[in-house]
């Protein structure tokens, strides 16, 4: 017997939207923030807070930690969408960082998002949304220094 | 911090020392405001429940990664570099137990001047259950370099 269709929740307004790069957004990456971020992992590396120490290290200085480009803090998981989800309830899927070049205090990270694929499935929690997103991050100097990857889950 | 982990150390499925977070609901609060992430489920009981239809507040994914990143950073140490870090939200970790972050080497290789790692990663919950899987790339320092 033919099992009754689903409507899908991948509406053709939200398919536009598959390789559009979104409005940049702008960090900020201030000492103060990072030293925030890390006391809120709990992570004491020196290399991320102490001046002096971080000087002798190869880095000649405070970098920021994988995954920190400046408060607020962009997973790739909860940005703005432009379209609207009949799934309101949202949970962050997973996360891939490719680290390039150190984030440092004093930067300026522009970070640019876009819609890579959309998937249905019926799971644990029912009708579920799986959004798969990147965003790249640069500097101050145009270079790149992150690609993150991120799924979305919407249910 | 511990003594600099060189290439030549390290050896196909061996362990990464473990780092053990026991994150406390004040902890999600402060990476609330560390992030801008104010998701109310993460600090909010009635919220997760009702609204979110969850067991109760629940770990910021973004934080356990975070957890499994200093992991590995801790172990790459100064002279190291972690070139990428991946992980799924497969499983809840919930406050006030310990979030448990173990690793392995899976692969060691040469590529050009750089001497890297592949890492299996991930979290476990008190249970057994690995909560956030991933895979992660380092490059080490060697001693033949130096």
């Amino acid at each position: 017997m033919a099992q009754q269709q689903k409507e899908s929740v991948i509406t053709p307004e939200m398919k536009k939207w598959i390789g559009v790069e979104g409005p940049p957004t702008i960090y900020e990456v201030e000492k103060g923030a990072i030293r925030k971020f890390c006391i809120a992992v709990g992570d004491t590396n020196p290399l991320y807070l102490d001046e002096e120490y971080a000087k002798k290290t190869k880095y000649g200085g405070i970098i920021a930690p994988l995954g920190f480009f400046g408060t607020p803090v962009s997973s790739g998981a909860f940005g703005q969408q432009p379209y609207e989800v009949s799934l309101k309830r949202v949970l962050n899927g997973g996360t891939e960082y490719e680290y390039i070049k150190p984030v440092r205090p004093g930067d300026t990270i522009i970070s640019t998002r876009k819609i890579t694929d959309f998937q249905e499935r019926d799971g644990r929690l029912g009708r579920t949304l799986y959004t798969s997103s990147e965003t790249i991050y640069r500097n101050q100097r145009g270079e790149v220094v992150a690609i993150g990857r991120g799924t979305t889950i919407n249910y | 911090m511990a003594k600099q982990v060189y290439y030549e150390d390290v050896t196909e499925g061996m362990e990464l020392p473990q780092l053990v977070k026991h994150p406390m609901p004040r902890q999600l609060v402060q990476w609330a405001g560390a992030t801008g992430d104010y998701n109310e489920f993460h600090y909010n009981e009635t919220f997760a429940k009702v609204r979110s239809n969850l067991p109760g507040i629940i770990v910021h994914g973004a934080l356990v990664c975070q957890f499994v990143r200093q992991m590995v950073s801790d172990w790459v140490g100064d002279e190291g570099t972690l070139k990428k870090l991946n992980v799924s939200y497969r499983g809840m970790n919930f406050p006030e137990q310990d979030c448990i972050c173990k690793g392995k080497v899976v692969k060691k290789q040469v590529q050009g001047d750089d001497h890297l790692v592949e890492l299996e990663v991930w979290s476990e919950n008190p249970k057994g259950e690995k909560t956030t899987p991933g895979t992660a790339v380092a490059i080490l320092p060697s001693r033949a370099k130096k």
